[in-house]
């Protein structure tokens, strides 16, 4: 009754190919934005903001960055990890070495690094004649030779092989920031720790930034970012990518050019994870060492594009918070209904739970959160009258 | 099927944080207990958070409290995972009448994420020898606190106790020594003062790093043959000790010459290596864990150490026990009760100056830097010769306490050294190069402790 189209005439093929075509649409995301920008700042508490809001909005940039790659381009990657390493290491760096330079702008150089990076560790994804050589070289560095010998046979796979070339992009990169003492300014820890700096005169990070900002920050990066991806999937680059998900030979056929493709999807994606790692260190942590962008990690932002949606921007933010926030959930849970349990136990049946949850999603909703919310919108339309 | 589950979720999501805001009583201090009883560093984990509960219930039974402050606290899980222990602390900071008045994080991942946050939050850190060795300058870093020793101070120790086995520091020249540590901030924290030493004293050392969680390490003992060290000294904590200790029993590694910190030195970690284990040597700052067995013959009729009969009596025998009783007296469970008892007396003294009633961070804060724990005050406890007496200052939050050697002969430890000072003039003037440069990451000033009070 109220989610009703009728009535509203696109007259222009500008209103006709808008994000939002319809009015509810539009005002529903304003509000949410809105309120998105002012209500937490001002209402919640340092709990809220610190520990559930800002690791949501940046698990939720890393998870769109792997979804731009995975769920559009369809190339399956384990390295993402790594590339949030890579641009955390590099803000780091970055912002010890010019102190004059504002994190902003240190956050999307970061970014750049990171997508460089990507690109080198994409190149095994294309079918080209220094294939081999690709593999020999990125897995020597990691584990000489037993790379190659397990390499050989997973070409076949595509998929999978990429999988494993990823990984070998995770371990090298890991393996590297905690080898190399230079990446950590030769701290003895070889921890990296967001040092205190401002846009426009307010501390965004350090421990004397507030959290309101620190959240505000992160809020307005995700949703510019979300805003750029959104018309990058709508446009030829998308397209493009869709089209080599779908069936790369066809693709081919009609003039898309793999290397390209392929490569630019590895770009972006990692500028995506590597601004997210940035903000993982600046915004979230705090301070970091390896072990915060090990395997898990990689893991993690892959099930929150597999459980909110593959090929989907919403699908990103919905597997985000429920990764994000049920696992918060259930642990407050007992305490809410007056349990009181050993954390030992509460955290096992965490674990059992949360696991659960994902099989209990994934067999009512192969396709993920985000096409609930379709049909969910869907049904809305015809209700209260479906025939 | 959307249409219930979407609502239900968003209830859950929107009733969630509200668990944190339940109310303590008023006359009542606050301690978050940042635990892991659960993964990969468990078997280490599991002892120290039953040692602690089990001090402060001992205080609430036997005392009723802290100069009748009752103790209140509550555990939160964190896997030893830095991202859950943010979760932790940020969701128990607030509790209580006045807030967390000490957080120990139990973990130098944590500790570091921890360390900016303090002077912000008000909020002491007592990091009991662990976390960044650099704070142990009071000046730099005025919340945190790492006495009665750090892990600098403890591999200087070490080096002296293997100089002492050799027959004179300078019979270390030549020497091959091998750290296997945790490739992690911990495990990486003694390198620099071990480097300094090796040139020092010119003993030949190896830094071989262990990935987390350090179940896979086939490689390191390779290497280790390959190296055939004469000394090992190790960095290593949960699942990984147990692991390491198994390969250096079956390469035959010298076992009396196979030196754990203060970390890698639990019943849980020599007892799966069974007989292989026998002779391995551990560094501690407080005495030994007895075994249960010897315990019961030993300790139960008259004890040797006051405070764990007052413990079985106050805890155990009333039923509230954090674990077993037969874990009692496991190194890593006295480390939880002497840690406790740090954190009771550091409250105590800043009760004897601002009053009995509930601290708050920043008045615990002075108690820790006035905390003076003589013999005299250990022996009131029923800890006399437990451990060392402690004496924290404005300048030095670490106190360079001294250690002792413990081995394991396959049933229990027995303590084999005396108390072995750290070679203070090598480590301090590092801490304090090291703090100035911490400390300006972090933008500090250093304080002038003359005109503190």
């Amino acid at each position: 009754m109220i989610y009703r189209e009728a009535g509203q005439f696109k007259t222009t093929y500008a209103a006709d190919q808008a994000i939002f075509p319809i009015v509810q649409d539009r005002v529903f995301v304003a509000v949410l934005l809105a309120a998105a920008f002012l209500v937490p700042p001002l209402a919640a508490n340092e709990y809220w903001l610190q520990a559930i809001l800002i690791p949501f909005l940046i698990y939720s940039l890393a998870a769109l960055g792997l979804n731009l790659l995975t769920g559009y381009a369809g190339q399956l990657s384990l390295g993402t990890g790594g590339f949030m390493a890579v641009g955390a290491y590099s803000a780091f760096k970055l912002t010890t070495a010019f102190p004059w330079l504002d994190i902003i702008v240190v956050f999307l150089l970061s970014g750049l690094v990171a997508a460089g990076v990507g690109i080198v560790f994409g190149i095994p994804s294309l079918r080209i004649k220094g294939f081999y050589l690709a593999v020999a070289m990125l897995s020597g560095l990691v584990a000489a030779g037993v790379g190659i010998v397990f390499g050989i046979p997973s070409l076949r796979i595509k998929g999978f092989y990429l999988a494993v070339a990823t990984l070998a992009a995770q371990f090298f990169l890991i393996w590297l920031f905690n080898k190399v003492a230079w990446f950590v300014n030769y701290a003895p820890s070889g921890t990296i720790t967001a040092p205190p700096r401002t846009v426009a005169g307010v501390m965004v990070t350090g421990p004397e930034a507030t959290a309101a900002v620190r959240y505000v920050t992160a809020l307005g990066l995700v949703v510019l970012f979300a805003w750029v991806a959104k018309n990058l999937v709508r446009g030829r680059v998308g397209r493009s990518w869709m089209a080599i998900r779908d069936r790369d030979i066809a693709a081919e056929i009609i003039g898309i050019r793999p290397l390209r493709t392929k490569l630019l999807a590895f770009a972006i994606s990692s500028f995506y994870c590597g601004v997210a790692g940035a903000e993982f260190v600046f915004l979230y942590l705090g301070s970091a060492e390896t072990l915060a962008f090990d395997i898990s990690l990689s893991f993690l932002v892959l099930f929150m594009v597999i459980i909110g949606g593959l090929g989907s921007i919403l699908g990103s933010f919905l597997g985000a918070g429920f990764i994000v926030l049920v696992p918060i959930f259930l642990t407050n849970a007992p305490h809410l209904i007056g349990i009181g349990m050993p954390v030992a136990l509460q955290k096992q049946i965490e674990l059992m739970v949360f696991g659960a949850l994902i099989i209990f999603f994934l067999i009512v909703e192969p396709a993920g959160l985000a096409r609930l919310w379709q049909i969910t919108k869907e049904k809305l339309r015809l209700w209260p009258f479906p025939h | 099927m959307s249409k219930i589950l979407v609502p239900v979720l968003a209830l859950a999501l929107l009733a969630g944080p509200a668990a944190s805001a339940v109310f303590a009583q008023a006359k009542e201090v606050f301690i978050p207990l940042l635990v892991y009883r659960t993964g990969p560093y468990a078997p280490s984990g599991i002892p120290i958070a039953n040692g602690f509960v089990d001090y402060f219930t001992l205080i609430n039974e036997r005392d009723g409290g802290i100069n009748g402050v009752k103790l209140a606290w509550e555990e939160c899980e964190t896997q030893y995972d830095t991202k859950q222990g943010v979760e932790c602390y940020e969701r128990l900071k607030g509790k209580g009448p006045t807030g967390a008045v000490v957080v120990n994080p139990y973990s130098t991942g944590i500790s570091y994420q921890l360390i900016p946050k303090a002077p912000v939050d008000k909020t002491p850190i007592l990091s009991m020898g662990y976390g960044m060795s650099a704070s142990s300058d009071g000046r730099w870093f005025p919340w945190v606190f790492n006495f009665p020793t750090n892990y600098w101070s403890q591999a200087s120790a070490v080096i002296r106790y293997i100089g002492t086995q050799e027959g004179g520091l300078d019979k270390l020249k030549g020497k091959k020594i091998v750290h296997v540590h945790h490739n992690s901030p911990y495990g990486k924290e003694a390198n620099p003062t071990l480097e300094t030493l090796a040139r020092q004293f010119g003993f030949e050392l190896t830094l071989l790093p262990v990935d987390h969680p350090g179940q896979e390490q086939k490689s390191t003992w390779l290497q280790v043959r390959r190296i055939n060290p004469d000394w090992i000294f190790m960095s290593g904590w949960g699942v990984m000790n147990q692991v390491a200790i198994k390969e250096a029993a079956a390469i035959n590694f010298k076992m009396d010459h196979f030196i754990g910190n203060w970390w890698s030195a639990n019943d849980s970690d020599v007892v799966p290596a069974a007989d292989g284990a026998k002779g391995y040597k551990g560094a501690t700052f407080h005495a030994p864990g007895t075994s249960f067995k010897v315990f019961q013959e030993v300790v139960a009729p008259g004890t040797s150490f006051k405070v764990f009969q007052e413990v079985v009596k106050n805890v155990y025998d009333k039923g509230k026990g954090a674990g077993k009783k037969e874990e009692m007296g496991e190194p890593l469970y006295n480390r939880g009760i002497v840690n406790a008892m740090f954190a009771v007396e550091a409250i105590r003294t800043a009760m004897a100056q601002y009053g009995n009633k509930p601290m708050t961070g920043e008045q615990v804060r002075w108690g820790f830097e006035h905390l003076n724990l003589t013999d005299k005050r250990l022996e009131e406890l029923g800890m006399k010769g437990f451990t060392h007496p402690v004496k924290v200052s404005c300048e030095d939050h670490e106190s360079s306490g001294p250690i002792l050697v413990q081995q394991w002969d396959g049933k229990k430890w027995t303590v084999v050294s005396d108390w072995i000072q750290p070679m203070r003039e090598v480590v301090r003037p590092k801490i304090e190069a090291a703090a100035v440069e911490e400390g300006k990451k972090l933008g500090y000033t250093m304080r002038d402790c003359s005109k503190e009070k």
